[in-house]
């Protein structure tokens, strides 16, 4: 190739990365950045959708400090991460052994522990919501069967949060199960046979050599469990929108109210500003951890 | 003489137990089709029976007249498909930038977006409402498509795979004076058509099942998406439990289907996010 010739290449290829990026990094700081930036900054404001407001400094942080409310969805918040990440991990694991064995069938019920993941919240929530109707739910008149009286699953203040919260396990088991068979499967069997010409028993073989291997797994699944239970909205919203009362309003049910309902969004902003913190600190060692693999 | 495995009483035990996780499962997709079908008073009494005494089929028909649902349907078949085109093109060509250019700011850049993988829409539901309101974007298929179109999973999951395509191919490429988005076009994408695959299936499936931004962007009935709709209709005096199973029930059939036909992608994407670190 002539001089020139190469020096258009080398200048081509020193642009052509960036026009390549373009579009994705023009739609993230539109719409992922700047929101960022934009919600820290209205936290400080008294902003309302019209726009324009008075600043206002940390008035709204002082106000949310005093809001009974806030700290009920802080504590519903926590109520409903508590309440599924342990049991889906633990259940998630469960099944992923069982799966993990040799049986008939074995890919049927893969599938068939995978199917509710596919659906949205809304259908889960909707469909869970008419079983567990109080007066016409199936699951009521299943217990009437056995003697034992049914709750009005929705609207008691005491079950209406394990409810959403059951009905998460039977959304987020496949998920978990999914993601511990693989990493079951990742587990060479020479371990197993080592540990078993040490003598060791099933039980043994579990707790010294499947669960180690299985931390970085663990790890991942209990902390995007962590943020998918921070981040929860959807199923709330569709089963009980928040209620009865705010029984089950977490914060970023509370969130959207202080925005769209009663319109107070530098309020709604500064409640952001907290909850991106609370995920930060998951996030972090999320990311430590793919650093530190990688 | 071939001997047939024995089952042993672990295997019996695993059977038995992963049979009733399987009725758990799969029990509410069962009591949505069979409240789909049963006739109205069978639905709204307290003593439900399993099985319907009647498939009344005609009750879809009826839900579909007192419910918009195909409408539902149709905003939420533009979005999800503009944005599964888009969102492979946009992030294929730009994890493959991410993944085989050098160029100065990448690493600061592609930190930035993995930073804010975990950043939930709902923490930015104020600014981004107000950003698309000023944009005029508000009840638009633009506001509820372009939003999500670099979704740092997707940037995420294209630069991991195309790190795995051999700079050889590329270079060979160049020698011969192939342009850039000659190479692309039709070296890397070809090769690319597992990451395509589960780019696909996660951004419909993701679209389709969207309800917060919908929620934020819409309050024209017309346009309201399927999860969108269907959140509303509870408390509807005129849509019965049967409708609302109904509508349900044919709002999963295409990701159902889908899922069942590409059962590996899902698996793939899900495993391969979460186990590659």
């Amino acid at each position: 190739m002539t001089a020139l010739a190469h020096w258009y290449q080398r200048r081509h290829l020193k642009v052509v990365p960036y026009l390549f990026i373009l579009p994705n990094m023009l739609v993230f700081t539109v719409f992922l950045f700047v929101p960022i930036l934009f919600t820290f900054a209205m936290s400080l404001f008294d902003w309302t959708v019209l726009g324009g407001g008075e600043y206002i400094g940390l008035a709204n942080f002082k106000a949310i400090w005093r809001d009974k409310n806030f700290w009920t969805s802080l504590w519903n918040t926590f109520y409903y991460t508590i309440g599924t990440v342990p049991f889906t991990l633990a259940l998630g694991l469960a099944g992923a052994i069982l799966l993990n064995r040799k049986i008939p069938l074995r890919g049927f019920f893969r599938t068939a522990i995978y199917s509710p993941v596919v659906v949205s919240l809304v259908v889960a929530g909707l469909t869970w919501q008419w079983i567990l109707n109080d007066n016409y739910g199936i699951l009521n008149y299943a217990l009437a069967q056995f003697g034992i009286k049914g709750y009005n699953w929705l609207n008691d203040p005491r079950t209406a949060m394990p409810a959403v919260i059951m009905t998460t396990y039977w959304f987020r088991l496949g998920y978990t199960a999914t993601i511990y068979l693989a990493g079951l499967q990742g587990i060479p069997d020479v371990y197993y046979e080592a540990a078993g010409i040490d003598g060791a028993t099933a039980w043994q073989k579990f707790w010294h050599v499947t669960l180690p291997l299985l931390r970085p797994t663990t790890v991942f699944l209990s902390v995007m469990s962590v943020i998918y239970g921070f981040m929860s909205f959807d199923l709330v919203y569709t089963m009980t929108n928040g209620g009865p009362g705010y029984a089950t309003t977490v914060m970023t049910q509370y969130i959207y109210q202080k925005a769209f309902t009663t319109n107070e969004m530098g309020y709604a902003s500064a409640m952001g500003v907290i909850l991106f913190l609370m995920i930060l600190v998951p996030t972090i060692i999320q990311l430590r951890g793919r650093a530190s693999e990688s | 003489m071939i001997s047939r495995k024995r089952l042993s009483a672990g295997d019996w035990l695993t059977l038995a137990l992963l049979v009733l996780v399987a009725i758990w499962i799969l029990f509410p997709f069962y009591w949505m089709l069979v409240t789909a079908v049963k006739p109205s008073p069978e639905v709204l009494t307290p003593t439900p029976r399993l099985w319907p005494s009647q498939w009344q089929w005609s009750n879809f028909t009826v839900a579909l007249q007192k419910i918009p649902f195909m409408q539902f349907v149709k905003n939420s078949l533009i979005v999800a498909s503009v944005a599964v085109v888009l969102t492979v093109a946009m992030n294929s060509l730009a994890g493959f930038t991410f993944a085989k250019y050098r160029f100065k700011g990448r690493d600061l850049m592609f930190m930035m977006v993995l930073a804010t993988l975990m950043v939930p829409v709902h923490i930015t539901m104020a600014p981004l409402f107000y950003i698309l309101a000023k944009l005029g974007w508000l009840n638009t298929y633009a506001g509820l498509i372009v939003p999500r179109l670099a979704e740092p999973f997707g940037l995420f999951l294209s630069r991991q795979f195309m790190l795995s395509i051999p700079d050889e191919l590329l270079e060979a490429a160049r020698v011969d004076g192939a342009g850039e988005l000659r190479i692309f076009g039709s070296i890397v994408l070809p090769n690319s058509k597992p990451l395509i695959a589960v780019l696909v299936i996660f951004t419909f499936m993701w679209r389709w099942n969207d309800l917060v931004l919908p929620l934020m962007v819409i309050t024209e009935p017309a346009m309201r998406t399927v999860q969108l709709g269907l959140s509303q209709l509870r408390g509807l005096h005129y849509v019965e439990y049967n409708d609302l199973m109904a509508v349900t029930l044919l709002s999963i059939i295409p990701i159902q289907i889908v899922f069942l036909i590409f059962q590996r992608y899902f698996v793939q994407g899900i495993t391969v996010s979460g186990m590659k670190n």
